[in-house]
């Protein structure tokens, strides 16, 4: 494991991209087979099955180290980072050995089928041989998440510069659910026919948010415009008879869809879409909200009930596969008028709709029709460019989202806890309330918009004016106001408040503003009324 | 402990009746004895000071005038009903444990300390007593330091690997201490060394008692960084990315602290590399050095000081939290010890 601790380090090691890029491709083309199979796989978020319980792992490290499990607790969320405290709180290795990346995961993988004394054994005796960065990669393949600073994009980079293979290319190869125990990097990476797989989605292109507003895109006819739902981002595919269903996290969700299956009766096979899955109400004729849709988002099976109380249908905005051919760089107006054909036959109770465009002649119409988004239960609207092939990944240009400004209110910090990884011991996590009466009521929790120094600024603040500690959450005096900006706000009976935030974030710290100036439940509520 | 214990922990700082001095006070005091140099511990306003010979030169460099006396490691004098003597912390050149008995009663506290040797610094020396005062900084079982050599084997081959790439090379410590500890372990052969105003300041007070510490240039606006190529820059951490350090074109930067020890800090400070190198005790110097005072009353300042108490407590140790307002090694401050 050697080569890829070494690997580990440059990237870990260094804030630069290229340099990055530059020790993943070197790696790429020089790793063996299976080894690089893996590490693309570690770092495009799949991983080895578990086979130690994360409580075992604490346990046996504890013993291990000769310390009570109660001092590795503490230790824990002070570290940040659950395989590293493991790695800092053992002695030094004895012994070393290089066996590879692979042969460590196929060790892993065969742990499965011994017993518990058995993986303990293996685990202490991998201790006791890894030293150093080859001990926490070791521990990271049992605890899983390989966040460190790899995004699908640059993998992807260095691979096209190892294979010598177009970005666009080994994106879409890479898409699906592959995995290095059912392929070889032969056929997913080097091989000429990369359709083998009927269930392979595209990559997604991805819009940026518009600032300001859209003058800037210039002459209105060269744009098209379509509301910007708040669903899941879906590709649905139908080939070979079948169909498949992937959300943009890339997990296929077709069982939690059951409904689109119908598809099939109505669209030919050699047919992807791309859309939102969004719960619609046939007597409203209109998508409920994300708060009906989550419902059915955890769910793997659907129960009958659910399937009538909140049923789906991917409203499809772009076509991205017709008839056997991928037409992605065909110019969208002529995807969208091969979408309109293919929908035209569509009846009324299809898990299919076509997605408007919106007509409009200057920019102004689209910034009357943007203010009433809210009443479509759209978060604002998606700004194509007639011309636009459909990219890969977030790409600038093109595709824009001009979103809704949020929804703010004015909170009083109450919770502080720390964050994980790079926040470790930063207290980043915070639970916010309001006022109702004399009373402070929580109402949601925020993790994000501070920058990093107001976060500094914060946890100093929070070491000095800790009231009482709850394991590792702090209650904290009230004192800050935070401007919580917010997507939208649902009654929810699970929570004290009474209401759920979507999407809450810090969106300024306001120092500006006295404790008893922070908004009320009352305020809250007004709020559900006319946005919930 | 008996009813009128040596040693008493005031809203001022440590105090000693006997004597009726205070030891590292945090506000202005008659007599104040102090354990080393670095701002949280040497305090300005003081009717007086007493301090090693070794540690007041930086003293009166970063305190002014004050009225100070100093003392040889190891002299007792008698102050009041106390003796007192200062011995080697191992921390920072000049830094001392204070050791004080009032009727046969021994107390050290020690201040700042480290336990390994790093050739510049006078080396640790244990103290046998009845009550410790100890510090818990790095009081974690995740913080273990490697041997010094092992750090400089690291620190002189990025050096090389950047003087290599035609970059400089900016490494941010601690400006009193740490950077000198720097110096010492690295390889001049590899190239110039560099110094910020901070860290020259203190070689300049530093070489003036005496100590042998490698050649550096100092940098000033007069300075042509293309006359300096493979040179390694040392600064405090502040000056990293700073204008002051960009003038010197393409750079990588380090950080050597403890706190490197944490991959989330040492992501977090978005530096190119860190160095694990603490000029404090780790988890088993803390250990190994209560178990050779033979003390049985341990006293935990600075640090991880529930945990570690509640760790000594378990151990068969009477230990007890001290409240501090020494703030100088905290997270909050990480990176600059």
């Amino acid at each position: 494991m050697n080569r890829f601790a070494r690997l580990f380090n440059a990237i870990d090691q260094s804030t630069k991209t290229n340099v990055k890029v530059a020790a993943l491709a070197e790696y790429f083309q020089t790793a063996r087979d299976e080894d690089r199979m893996w590490t693309m796989a570690l770092f495009s978020g799949r991983r080895p099955k578990r086979v130690v319980t994360t409580t075992k792992l604490r346990e046996w490290a504890a013993e291990a180290a000769e310390i009570p499990l109660w001092l590795f607790e503490e230790c824990y969320p002070i570290v940040g980072d659950l395989a590293e405290t493991i790695a800092l709180v053992l002695p030094p290795a004895d012994t070393s050995n290089d066996l590879s990346l692979s042969h460590w995961i196929n060790a892993l993988r065969d742990l499965s089928q011994v017993g518990e004394e058995a993986r303990k054994e293996f685990v202490l005796t991998a201790w006791s041989q890894l030293g150093g960065t080859e001990r926490f990669v070791f521990n990271k393949l049992i605890t899983g998440g390989f966040r460190m600073g790899v995004s699908q994009k640059l993998m992807t980079r260095a691979l096209a510069r190892a294979t010598g293979k177009p970005e666009a290319e080994l994106a879409h190869r890479l898409m699906g659910n592959w995995h290095p125990d059912d392929t070889t990097w032969e056929a997913l990476i080097e091989a000429e026919d990369a359709s083998a797989d009927a269930s392979r989605p595209y990559p997604f292109y991805l819009a940026y948010a518009l600032d300001g507003s859209p003058e800037s895109l210039g002459e209105t006819a060269a744009w098209r415009a379509e509301w910007k739902w708040d669903g899941i981002r879906g590709q649905l595919i139908l080939r070979d008879g079948g169909h498949f269903v992937w959300s943009r996290g890339e997990e296929l969700m077709t069982d939690r869809f059951p409904e689109l299956a119908r598809a099939v009766d109505f669209l030919p096979p050699g047919t992807v879409l791309d859309g939102e899955l969004l719960v619609w109400h046939a007597a409203s004729d209109g998508p409920a909200s994300f708060n009906v849709l989550q419902k059915r988002i955890g769910r793997k099976t659907v129960p009958k009930k659910l399937l009538a109380e909140a049923p789906v249908v991917l409203h499809a905005y772009d076509l991205l596969e017709w008839q056997g051919e991928d037409i992605r760089q065909t110019p969208f107006a002529t995807r969208r008028r091969l979408l309109e054909q293919a929908c035209r036959t569509l009846p009324a109770d299809a898990p299919v709709r076509l997605s408007p465009q919106l007509a409009f002649d200057e920019w102004e119409d689209l910034a009357e029709l943007r203010s009433v988004a809210r009443d479509e239960n759209a978060e604002g609207l998606m700004l194509k460019r007639a011309d636009s092939p459909y990219l890969v990944g977030r790409k600038k240009g093109d595709w824009w989202k001009w979103k809704l400004d949020p929804l703010t209110i004015d909170a009083v910090m109450i919770y502080a806890q720390a964050g994980h990884g790079r926040r470790a011991n930063l207290f980043t996590d915070f639970t916010f309330a309001v006022w109702h009466g004399n009373d402070l009521v929580p109402f949601t929790k925020a993790y994000s918009g501070l920058t990093d120094a107001e976060f500094r600024d914060i946890t100093r603040w929070v070491r000095k004016n800790t009231l009482q500690r709850f394991g590792p959450v702090r209650q904290v005096t009230p004192h800050h106001v935070f401007e919580i900006a917010f997507e939208g706000i649902q009654a929810s009976p699970r929570h004290k408040s009474g209401v759920a935030l979507r999407f809450p974030r810090m969106s300024r710290w306001r120092q500006d503003k006295p404790l008893q100036e922070a908004n009320t439940l009352d305020d809250l509520n007004d709020m559900l009324r006319i946005y919930g | 402990m008996n009813n009128n214990p040596a040693l008493t922990f005031t809203d001022r700082g440590i105090y000693c009746a006997a004597g009726d001095f205070y030891i590292d006070p945090w506000r202005p005091v008659d007599k104040a004895l102090i354990t080393h140099g670095h701002a949280d511990h040497a305090r300005s306003g003081h009717r007086s000071y007493l301090a090693t010979h070794a540690a007041l030169p930086v003293m009166r460099h970063r305190l002014g005038e004050i009225t100070a006396q100093g003392v040889s490691f190891g002299e007792t004098l008698a102050i009041g009903g106390a003796l007192v003597s200062f011995h080697p912390a191992g921390h920072v050149p000049g830094s001392a444990q204070i050791r004080v008995e009032v009727a046969g009663e021994v107390w050290v506290a020690s201040g700042d300390y480290k336990t390994e040797n790093d050739g510049l610094t006078e080396a640790f020396e244990p103290q046998r007593c009845h009550h410790f005062i100890t510090e818990s900084t790095f009081g974690l079982p995740v913080f273990h330091w490697q041997p010094q050599s092992a750090v400089a084997a690291d620190v002189n081959r990025w050096w090389s690997a950047c003087a290599a790439a035609g970059k400089t090379a900016f490494l941010g410590a601690y400006a009193l201490g740490k950077a000198q500890r720097l110096m010492h372990m690295l390889d001049p052969e590899i190239g110039p060394i560099l110094t910020h105003g901070a860290v020259e300041a203190t070689n300049v007070v530093l070489r003036g008692q005496g100590m042998d510490l490698p050649d550096t240039i100092p940098v000033t606006p007069q300075t042509d960084p293309k006359a300096y190529a493979g040179a390694l820059v040392l600064a405090p951490p502040s000056a990293l990315g700073s204008k002051w350090a960009r003038k010197f074109g393409p750079q990588e930067s380090a950080f050597a602290s403890g706190w490197m020890q944490l991959r989330g800090v040492r992501r977090r400070r978005a530096g190119d590399r860190g160095f694990v190198i603490s000029d404090h005790a780790d988890w088993n110097g803390l250990l190994d050095t209560i178990k050779l005072t033979e003390a049985e009353n341990i006293y935990v300042t600075h640090g991880y000081t529930d945990i570690f108490t509640r760790y000594l407590n378990e151990n068969g140790w009477n230990a007890q939290v001290v409240p501090t307002e020494f703030e100088g090694e905290t997270l909050d401050t990480e990176g600059i010890e």
